[in-house]
Order: C-alpha cells, then sequence, then structure tokens
C-alpha cells in the first residue's frame, strides 16, 4: 500500500470512527494512524515533536486529532523499536529508525521473546542485581591500584 | 539393586558441583567437561528411567505371555515395585516431551538467528545499531554477527572496544551458542541438571572473556570493560550501599564473588591470576560420570538375565 493510499484510509476509518463503528475497525484505524504517523517522521529532516507531529497530519488530511492521541501513538511506535527519541525540555522529540537498526530492533523482539534466546543470543552482560551492583563496584575499586592510572573510569558511569 | 537409582542421583550431585567447578577450572576445559558431563548424565537417568518402567512393565501379565517367560520369577526377582515403575514412565514421558519442546523452540530460533544475520549488512561482521539501548551480543549465523549498539561504542574507548569484540568474536569462533543449547536440552531431560547447563552459560563466557584477555593482552582492562558495560546497562542505583562492601579486603572480596551472579564473578576472575589446567579434578569429574553409565550398564544386564532366567522355567 503506498502513503497516499494509506493516509486516505487513515481518513476514511477515522471519519467512519466518529460516525460509530465496532471495535475492530477502531483498532484497525490505530494501525493505519500509527504508519501515517511513522511516514510523516520518515519525510521529516529533523526531529519532530507530538505538536509537529499532530500539525503535520492536519495539514496532510484535515482530520483533527488531540494532542494526548498523537503522543500515544508516537510512544507506541517507540515502544515496538521504531522510533528513536531525544529530550528536549519536558518532552521528546521523535525520529524514525532506519532499516539496519529497525532489523536490529526486530531481530531483539523476536529473539527476546522466547525463554530460550539465551540458547542462541550471547549477551556481553546480564543484569545486576543491586546486591551483583554493590560487589563489582567493590570489586573494581579494590583493583584501582594507583598505577592502573584512572580510577574513576573502572567504575563506569556514563 | 541400588545401582540403578545410581544415574538417578549422580545428576543431583553434579548439579551441586557444577558452580564450584564452573569458578575453578579453566573455562574452556569446563565448558567441554561440564556439556558433556549434562549429555551423558540426561542419557544416563532417561536410561535409569526407561530400566525401572522396564522392570515394572515386565510384571504384568500380557507382557509375559507375549515375551514368553514366567511372571512369578519375576515377581521374585523383580525389586521394583509397580508404584516405582509407574512414576518412572510419566517422568520419562515427561523429560521426551520437554526435550522435543525445547528442541523445536532451540531450533525455530537458531534458524531465525541465521536468516536476520544474513539479512544484517556488516563491515567485519559488526553491525552498529542506532539507538538509546546499551546491547552487545553475538548472532550466530553463517557468517555470524556482532550486534553492538552505536551508543555503547560511543562510551568505550578504544581498547574496551576491542575487548568487547574480541569477547564476542570468541563466541562466534567457538560456536558456544551449541554448548549452551545442548547442555539446555539435557537439563530438559532431567531438570537436576539444571544448574550445571547454568554453569555451562557462565563457562561459555568465561571462555570469551579469557579469548579477549588473551587478544588484548590487558586481563584488567576486560575486566574494567564488563564493569562498565554492565553498570551501563543496568538501570542507575542509588551509590550509598555500597559502603559497606568498602571495608573488605581484597581477598574476601574475591571470595564473597563466588556465590554472586555471573558479572561479577567474571570481573572478579579476571582481576585473579589466569586459570590454570586441572587434569587431576577434569579426570575424577569423568570418572564419576563414567560410574552413572557403567551402573545403568550393570542394572541393563541385570534385568536382561532377570529376563532370560524366567523364559527358561516359563512356559
Amino acid at each position: 500500500m503506498t502513503t497516499r493510499q494509506e493516509a486516505a484510509r487513515v481518513h476514511d476509518l477515522s471519519s467512519r470512527h466518529e460516525s460509530g463503528d465496532t471495535p475492530r475497525e477502531v483498532r484497525r484505524a490505530a494501525g493505519a494512524l500509527e504508519s501515517a504517523v511513522l511516514e510523516i517522521l520518515r519525510g521529516a529532516s529533523e526531529p519532530l515533536s507530538p505538536g509537529d507531529v499532530r500539525q503535520r497530519l492536519e495539514t496532510g488530511q484535515g482530520a483533527a486529532l488531540s494532542y494526548s492521541t498523537v503522543v500515544t501513538i508516537v510512544s507506541r511506535l517507540h515502544a515496538k523499536g521504531l522510533l528513536d527519541r531525544q529530550r528536549v525540555g519536558r518532552g521528546f522529540t521523535y525520529t524514525p529508525l532506519d532499516e539496519v537498526s529497525l532489523a536490529a530492533g526486530r531481530m531483539n523482539q523476536a529473539l527476546g521473546r522466547g525463554t530460550d534466546h539465551d540458547a542462541v543470543l550471547s549477551r556481553f552482560v546480564s543484569g545486576l542485581s543491586s546486591r551483583d551492583a554493590r560487589l563489582l563496584r567493590a570489586l573494581l575499586a579494590s583493583d584501582a591500584s594507583p598505577q592502573a592510572g584512572d580510577p574513576g573510569r573502572g567504575e563506569g558511569r556514563g | 539393586m541400588w545401582l540403578l537409582y545410581l544415574p538417578l542421583v549422580i545428576p543431583a550431585l553434579a548439579g551441586a558441583a557444577a558452580r564450584p567447578l564452573a569458578n575453578r577450572l579453566e573455562p574452556r576445559q569446563a565448558t567441554w567437561l561440564l556439556t558433556s558431563a549434562t549429555v551423558a548424565l540426561a542419557g544416563c537417568s532417561l536410561a535409569a528411567l526407561a530400566l525401572l518402567a522396564a522392570y515394572a512393565a515386565a510384571r504384568t501379565r500380557a507382557l509375559a505371555v507375549l515375551g514368553d517367560y514366567s511372571q512369578s520369577v519375576i515377581r521374585r526377582g523383580d525389586p521394583i515395585s509397580e508404584a516405582a515403575g509407574a512414576i518412572a514412565a510419566l517422568a520419562l514421558a515427561g523429560a521426551a516431551v520437554a526435550v522435543v519442546v525445547m528442541s523445536r523452540n532451540w531450533v525455530r530460533a537458531l534458524v531465525e538467528s541465521y536468516r536476520r544475520a544474513a539479512r544484517l549488512s556488516a563491515d567485519d561482521g559488526i553491525v552498529v545499531v542506532p539507538g538509546p539501548a546499551i546491547e552487545a551480543y553475538a548472532l550466530p549465523g553463517w557468517p555470524g554477527r556482532i550486534v553492538v549498539s552505536g551508543c555503547l561504542l560511543d562510551r568505550l574507548d578504544d581498547d574496551r572496544r576491542a575487548a568487547l569484540i574480541a569477547h564476542e568474536r570468541a563466541h562466534l569462533d567457538g560456536r558456544h551458542h551449541l554448548f549452551a543449547a545442548v547442555a539446555r536440552l539435557a537439563a530438559a531431560a532431567n531438570p537436576l541438571l539444571l544448574p550445571v547447563a547454568r554453569a555451562v552459560e557462565y563457562t561459555v563466557e568465561r571462555w570469551a572473556d579469557e579469548r579477549a584477555a588473551a587478544v588484548t593482552g590487558n586481563r584488567r582492562m576486560v575486566a574494567q570493560t564488563i564493569g562498565q558495560v554492565a553498570f551501563l546497562a543496568s538501570p542507575r542505583r542509588r551509590r550509598t550501599a555500597g559502603i559497606s562492601l568498602g571495608m573488605i579486603g581484597a581477598r574476601a572480596l574475591l571470595r564473597s564473588a563466588v556465590w554472586a551472579g555471573p558479572v561479577p564473578r567474571r570481573v572478579a576472575a579476571l582481576l585473579a591470576a589466569p586459570p590454570r589446567r586441572r587434569t587431576i579434578l577434569l579426570a575424577a569429574c569423568a570418572a564419576i560420570v563414567l560410574l552413572a553409565g557403567v551402573s545403568a550398564l550393570e542394572t541393563a544386564r541385570d534385568l536382561h538375565a532377570l529376563v532370560e532366567l524366567a523364559q527358561e522355567s516359563g512356559s
């Protein structure tokens, strides 16, 4: 489906939503909205805030969406690993991820969900419990002898 | 007859011994030993369960008629109760289902991994992923890929990057995922072996750590890299709790790391002296595993002899 068809469908579905449709169609409309938002972000040359996205959605199709709806959509896209976000002031701006990182992100989701992904992927570090974190800090601190140079580095703050 | 239960007891013993062994043995040796031990012990315990079930089944009338042997001779010579036989049969069925389900899932995950690895274009087999995640892992494939987030690379200096990449490359070159998978499969057959399978997951990490130390020529730097990445990857914690541990001396710290999670243990191992090969310890472990095999075999011969005896006096 091309972008234009997609956008037309979004408009179509959202207007039907207003006239009172079944929940299934509403859900489908949400999916279409997500792809419309994604298209806008991919077409943009700079990171966009939810407000920017909302503005462009409106000028694109004339459908009025509430600010909170747009925030919900971009957060969902971010949770799905389709968008990268940067904190700006009190909110976030969003950029789409490129193909390679999308593939890697999908892979993370696909492999991360199963119980035996550990049998396939070998991660560099596993999680740290708070006890482990304390112990690790103490281990690295005890090792940071004067000839090691910069002891602060060993603590890995970042 | 107690010999029959030995293949069921030894895996419990192995489960208890796995962690100390993983801490003490040279990682490559430990990986081979523990992985082959899980396979051998899982095989022995399955054989023992099958024998228990077979003894119980031999008491039934239908089988006695079919095999043309004396049911009463079996009943007199057979030390296994019907209840024990039934439990063994159930456990055997459960193990079979667990192994099938787990291998199916694993094959799926591996196929997916190969497909993804083939699709990712990479320089030198390294895929740098944009985004906020702190992540680094080896993705088995043909060829395998090392996936690292750019965000993580940005925070590491050149030496530490080299250590990270060397570690992941060691996983791919050594096909470490196969060791981990085999051990987990064996543990699916006998859950008592679960600690051994976890120990294998740890020893392959240690193996890769030692490779990274050999490649970079700096054990301490590799330890610091692991520490840094672990802190970057885990959410920020309050620092006040660290004071209590600050009082302890370095040796005591290394000792207390023995029962900690994998990351402090790996760091402690790298800060300590390089591991030595321990042939005697290795031989002792192999002997115990062999004992399980011999006792399973011995019981099988007992059963065979009993049935033959029953056949002679039967019909």
